[in-house]
């Protein structure tokens, strides 16, 4: 696998890539790998340096661990991918290329294939369109974030940040570290702080975990998921790490950085329940509330979406991992967030449908069992209805414009607004440099809009304005 | 245990990078974030509006939060950038482009 | 249950149009309900820039709108101002090449002998104006009445001062007939809502209001694209743009049309826009056209090559043939009125336009002959729309 930093192509414009997969995490990997085992020419473009995405982020070589799978679950099965991959001439991995817009190709016409605009850095050169017959989007997800006062101190983090940081650079936010919010990121996460020294004087999380009792026989046909949760469990027990269900931070304190949290008991609708406050003291705090898809790319296609037992929306796709854009295939978090093993397994199915192969069965299987579990993690992760009820109306919903609580309240009951949509119109929440990643299904929940819409977001990044002023060089393969 | 004695990291010799005119050491590989994390500074921005400090918040380049002036260039996300020996992060008012004001 | 509220009027749309009338229909003491199936500004409004300007327009009727709106506008300053962020800060108009500095004079002289300021800037005192601006550019006009609001604040708080019941999330799927087929009122999925009258503020869709009454009104769509940078500080002063774009606004091409207006905003980023095109509903990002806009922009200004483009969004401008909105009674139809088809210009065409639906609302006098605004004047020209694309 040829991994080419800058424009890789010497290729003759016009020429292009069979297959150009978006997303360099587990499905993206493993739909290369087995694309280009099923003798297709595959571009692999990330956005990162180096490839894993996620699940399989890891210390830059130049740090040189000698144990790198003391952070991860996953590794053997990566360092394999790996390895496969390198010695895969078929695949061109296009590491630090950020797609920002997908130009949708019209499916077998030679002369109209699909264009990927890049960005691949600040200067007016840094851009790069990848030519390809067809286009596999494997994206992952994004964290979801419900604010709450305080959020916006320095040391709140978000859990998959922390894990993300420590997995890559073996840094700590602090040393005593609060994880906080919803879903089975929180266990991962706690359990790489704690290994990797620093304290956690609890785990809070929103639910009472009774969803899942719900869900046995889905449990059952998932004993990989169950070890996964019981290793990280046994961890967390052998530091003493408590885990409080049915709980929240609903404050973080401090002035120039946190030093402490309040934390508060929920009822079922994630209404604190008052007198049940609580103070930790903590020097950083790691929070999330489950993943959203990133699928703008192919919503500005007009992709068609599902949306999800917690209200995020994914793309629907086809028992062959198709979208409803011709030409246009998805796997792995961007169909729904399921984890790592049904990316990889996502990816492989892809690969095959893209080159015409019949689905493999041990794949469709894996699919068909991981699929159920993520549907019962994300109903039983949904944030209740009356979590907006520690949402103070100083509360800096907005953090990149810094738009309070009480503004987007104000827009809905005063001036009409009705969706989030209208509300970022209105206060300028989402409008940022993030443009709503962070804020999103916040101000969904706040605007009554509900979920259930894609965000608008014709680019999927900040481009340069002299990359889009100067037309680059078009690229296929070598 | 820290980190690097929980992968058994071996890295090779530190870089120094300067935080508004304070050495900082940095480990080869490092992203500029990491090595301030690691040095205990989590703020190197405030925010256009209420002049409130941040720093890394996701860790992975979707927020933004933690742009900063980097070798004079400002808005640079220092969750992605890894540390260089040299390199010069200044901390960001607001939107860090004051200097085209008219 | 179906119910029926009596109103003296139901307006259709709650874009800045709709939300224009019902400020001023209200403001006359009229009893006003505006439905909207989406929320406020969720239509061309909220995909549109602000800008209010009268240095685009050759002396006709739609320039007389414009300078009524002007006037207006100055007005609801006064009472919204900072709260839809107002901002007079004059238009710079610049010639790009030596021979566009001529046709400039020839239009300013035009315009100003109805009534428009228009001050020429020497090539030397561009920079003085705008100090980003690109060297070397041979001159241009500044126009002092060309100000600028955010379309979706003007929307939001012009409808809530109208005091008008909101129906919104309310499609109108039909409308209610009298004797003599007269419009009395809407149908929506939720109740009926009678009124005398009822206003097609309905933008975009107004052909499919009109044909709701049986009645044609060929209003298309006209697609443009606007970039949207980073947040910076004030780089640029007033609305630049190039000549070019003069030429554009009346062009009736169907082929992309794009020259740059470059100016900035109240909350920091700078507005690139914006493109024109005829594509029908067509929402799919065209990078080719966004490669043209800022290309255009950095041509303006070079110093945006130094910035990221953050963001960037598309809207459909409501045309009609000849370029004029439809404003006023439908001839056709006792108890319609129109209001609808601004093309780029609907932001700040609005309050006149509200103020003379309604004068016509009241049977009073209009402050402009409607004549050239008449909803049923395409009628018998069925092939219009079509034969004039290609002029
Ligand atoms: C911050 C974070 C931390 C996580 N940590 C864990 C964990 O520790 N354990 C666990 O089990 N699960 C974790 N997850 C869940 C994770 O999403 C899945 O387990 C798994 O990584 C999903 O695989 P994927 O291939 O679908 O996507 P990802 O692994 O997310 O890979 C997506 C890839 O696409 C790239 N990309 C995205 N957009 C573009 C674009 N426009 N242009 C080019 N490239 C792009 C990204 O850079 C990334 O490399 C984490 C998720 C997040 C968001
Ligand atoms: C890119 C771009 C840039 C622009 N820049 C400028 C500018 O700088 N200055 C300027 O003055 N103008 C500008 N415009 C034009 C301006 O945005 C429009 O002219 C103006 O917004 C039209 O307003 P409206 O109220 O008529 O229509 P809209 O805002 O579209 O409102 C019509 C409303 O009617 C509703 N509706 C339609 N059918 C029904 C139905 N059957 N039942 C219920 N509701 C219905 C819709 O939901 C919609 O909300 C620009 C437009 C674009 C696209
Ligand atoms: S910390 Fe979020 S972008 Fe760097």
């Amino acid at each position: 696998m040829p991994t080419s930093k800058s424009e890789p192509s010497g290729g003759r414009r016009g020429r292009c890539y069979d297959l150009a997969v978006i997303g360099a995490g587990p499905a993206g990997l493993a739909a290369a790998d087995a694309a280009a085992g099923l003798g297709l020419r595959v571009a692999l473009v990330d956005a990162g340096s180096r490839p894993g995405g996620q699940y399989y982020r890891h210390p830059a070589p130049e740090l040189g661990a000698a144990r790198p799978e003391k952070l991860h679950h996953g590794w053997a099965a990566f360092a394999r991918l790996r390895a496969r991959l390198a010695a895969r001439p078929l695949v061109d991995h296009l590491p630090g290329h950020h797609v920002w817009a997908a130009e949708a190709g019209v499916p077998g016409d030679e002369e109209r294939p699909w264009r990927l605009h890049a960005t691949r850095g600040p200067g007016a050169g840094d851009r790069a369109t990848v030519l390809a017959r067809a286009v596999l989007l494997a994206t992952g997800a994004h964290e979801r974030h419900l604010p709450f006062p305080g959020w916006t101190l320095p040391g709140v983090v978000t859990a998959g940040g922390a894990q993300a940081v420590l997995k890559s650079s073996l840094a700590l936010p602090g040393r005593r570290i609060v994880v906080a919010g919803s879903g089975p990121l929180l266990l991962a996460a706690a359990s790489s702080l704690v290994s990797a020294g620093a304290e956690v004087p609890a785990i809070v999380e929103a639910t009472s975990y009774l969803g899942y009792a719900r869900g046995l026989p889905v449990l059952a046909g998932n004993p990989g998921k169950l070890a996964e949760g019981a290793a990280h469990g046994a961890r967390l027990l052998r530091h003493g790490v408590r885990l409080r269900r049915s709980s929240a931070v609903v404050e973080a304190h401090g002035t120039d950085r946190v030093t402490a949290v309040t934390v508060a008991r929920l009822d079922a609708r994630w209404k604190p329940v008052p007198g049940s406050e609580r103070r930790i003291a903590c020097d950083a705090l790691a929070i999330g509330h489950g993943l959203v898809p990133q699928i703008e790319l192919a919503t500005e296609l007009g992709a068609a979406t599902v949306t999800g037992p917690d209200g995020a929306v994914a793309l629907a796709v086809d028992a062959e991992q198709r979208t409803s854009v011709p030409g246009l295939w998805a796997a792995g978090e961007t169909c729904g967030v399921g984890g790592a093993d049904l990316a990889l397994a996502e990816g492989v199915l892809a690969a095959h449908a893209v080159a015409g192969r019949p689905a493999p069965a041990r794949e469709r299987a894996v699919r068909r069992r991981r699929r159920a579990f993520a549907a019962l993690m994300a109903a039983a992760h949904a944030p209740g209805p009356d979590w907006t009820g520690w949402v103070t109306d100083d509360t800096d919903v907005c953090r990149c414009e810094e738009v309070p609580a009480g503004e987007v309240r104000a827009a809905v009951a005063e001036l009409g607004a009705g969706d989030a949509r209208t509300v970022k119109l209105l206060t300028r929440a989402g409008m940022g440099w993030c443009q709503g990643r962070m804020c999103g299904p916040a101000v969904a929940c706040l605007s009554g809009g509900g979920a259930g819409r894609p965000d608008g977001r014709p680019l999927s990044c900040p481009v340069p304005l002299a990359q889009l002023a100067d037309p680059g060089p078009e690229s296929g393969p070598a | 245990m820290d980190p690097l004695d929980l992968v058994g990291a071996e890295p090779g010799p530190a870089r120094t990078i300067l935080f508004d005119g304070r050495a900082v050491s940095a480990l080869p590989g490092q992203t500029l974030a990491a090595a301030l994390w690691a040095d205990g500074v989590l703020a190197w921005r405030t925010t256009r509006r209420g002049g409130r400090p941040r720093g890394a918040f996701c860790g992975i380049g979707q927020c933004f939060d933690c742009l900063a002036t980097v070798n004079g260039r400002p808005n640079q996300r220092l969750c992605l950038l890894p540390a260089e020996h040299g390199d010069t992060v200044t901390t960001q008012e607001g939107h860090g482009r004051a200097d085209l004001e008219v | 249950m179906l119910k029926r509220t009596p109103y003296d009027v139901v307006v259709v749309g709650a874009g800045v149009v709709g939300a224009a009338c019902a400020y001023y229909a209200a403001r006359s003491g009229l009893k006003v309900a505006v439905v909207d199936r989406g929320p406020v500004a969720g239509g061309t409004t909220g995909a549109g820039e602000g800008n209010l300007l009268v240095s685009d327009k050759e002396p006709g009727p739609e320039l007389d709108l414009a300078l009524l709106s002007t006037r207006l506008w100055r007005e609801l300053a006064e009472e919204f101002g900072a709260r839809v962020e107002y901002e007079p800060k004059g238009g710079l108009v610049v010639a790009t090449r030596p021979a566009g500095t001529d046709l400039l004079h020839g239009l300013a002289a035009q315009q100003r002998a109805v009534g428009v300021e228009a001050l020429p800037v020497a090539a030397d005192e561009l920079r003085t104006l705008e100090p980003h601006l690109a060297e070397g550019l041979p001159g241009g006009y500044l126009y002092p009445q060309d100000a600028q609001v955010q379309p979706a604040l003007a929307a939001a708080h012009l409808l809530r001062a109208s005091g008008a019941d909101r129906y919104l999330g309310e499609a109108v799927t039909g409308l209610l007939r009298g004797p003599g087929g007269s419009v009395t009122g809407v149908v929506t999925g939720r109740r009926e809502l009678a009124a005398p009258a009822v206003v097609n503020a309905a933008g975009t869709w107004g052909g499919e209001l009109a044909a709701l009454a049986g009645v044609r009104l060929p209003v298309l769509p006209r697609r443009g694209f606007v970039l949207v940078t980073e947040p910076l500080p004030r780089i640029v002063r007033h609305k630049v743009y190039a000549a070019d774009y003069v030429a554009d606004v009346a062009s009736g091409s169907a082929d992309l049309q794009s020259s740059a207006v470059v100016e900035g905003t109240p909350a920091g980023p700078v507005l690139i826009g914006a493109s024109r095109e005829r594509v029908g509903f067509d929402r799919t990002l065209d990078p080719g056209v966004l490669h043209r806009l800022a290309a255009q922009a950095a041509a303006l200004f070079p110093v945006l090559r130094t910035v990221q483009v953050q963001r960037a969004y598309r809207g459909f401008r409501p045309y009609l043939p000849d370029h004029l909105p439809a404003i006023g009674p439908d001839a056709r139809v006792p108890g319609l009125h129109h209001a609808c088809g601004h093309e780029g210009a609907g932001i700040g065409l609005a309050p006149a336009t509200g103020l003379l639906v309604s004068r016509r609302l009241l049977g009073e006098e209009p402050e402009l002959d409607l004549a050239p605004f008449r909803p049923e004047r395409f009628e018998g020209a069925e092939r219009l729309e079509d034969a004039e694309g290609e002029s």
